[in-house]
């Protein structure tokens, strides 16, 4: 299964977690003291190319987001930053699924032979 | 909460918090320029705490821990034709700052809409996974 669709099925993993994240600092937009925090997907997806566990390259790839103006509650959560990383993200994860689909389109034709 | 939790649950938890803390807001509104013949009976203005919630390492939403009266000092006003006048005259208006309240609705209904918007994109990724190679 891994080689028929390659690092994307990882990729894909790794954008719905980084999903799970913003959402959760969208959640505590108000929230005094929440920390931000996020997944650096390039760095996580360049630790499974070189064969990294997918478990070990998420945790090791997460971190606490710093502030463009910190607020004086002590949350790090800015909504403009994260609206758009959140909608990025999106748009990353319809790629990968776009691109998972053409694999898949791929091999059906190979086996029905069109 | 029994299993982890899911984006649904971060998400409507949220709102669900938003919601509460609209309604608070609402009742600070509502009851802005309120008078009572005292300064301990005279109304202040209700605030939710929020507490982050989490369950797993990467999820985390949003609780109301409890709702608690704001330090906001009722303002003492020389009303003596007000039948709810003390004996010296005076009224305690409301402990309510109009233009915060104003600002938290904004602000309340902005953040409801983003956890709205979350639930949406995330509802429709999530379909488009389960139809994926159909």
């Amino acid at each position: 299964m891994d080689r028929i669709f390659g690092i994307y099925g990882d990729a894909l993993a790794l954008q719905s977690q980084r999903m799970n994240m913003l959402a959760s600092n969208i959640a505590n937009a108000a929230t005094p003291n929440y920390k931000a925090r996020d997944l650096d997907f390039d760095k996580a997806i360049a630790a499974l190319a070189d064969g990294e566990p997918l478990a070990d390259s998420t945790d090791q790839h997460i971190g606490y987001r710093i502030p463009l103006s910190p607020a004086l509650d002590g949350n790090t959560v800015e909504l403009s930053t994260e609206q758009t990383l959140f909608a990025e993200n999106a748009v990353q994860y319809r790629t990968t699924l776009s691109f998972l689909e053409g694999r898949i389109g791929t091999l059906r034709r190979a086996m029905v032979g069109e | 909460m029994a299993g982890p939790m899911n984006i649904f649950d971060v998400a409507g938890r949220a709102m669900a918090a938003q919601l509460t803390r609209l309604n608070t807001t609402v009742s600070n509104m509502a009851n802005a320029r309120s008078v009572a013949g005292s300064e301990d009976d005279a109304f202040r203005a209700l605030k939710p705490v929020f507490r982050t919630f989490s369950n797993g390492p990467d999820m985390a939403t949003v609780d109301v821990e409890r709702i608690v009266q704001s330090d906001t000092q009722p303002k003492k006003r020389h009303d003596p034709a007000n039948p709810m006048a003390d004996g010296d005259g005076y009224v305690w208006e409301a402990g309510v700052d109009e233009p915060t309240e104003m600002v938290e609705m904004i602000e309340t209904a902005r953040q409801y809409q983003n956890n709205v918007q979350v639930l949406q994109t995330a509802k429709s990724l999530i379909l488009e996974t389960i139809r994926m190679g159909k």
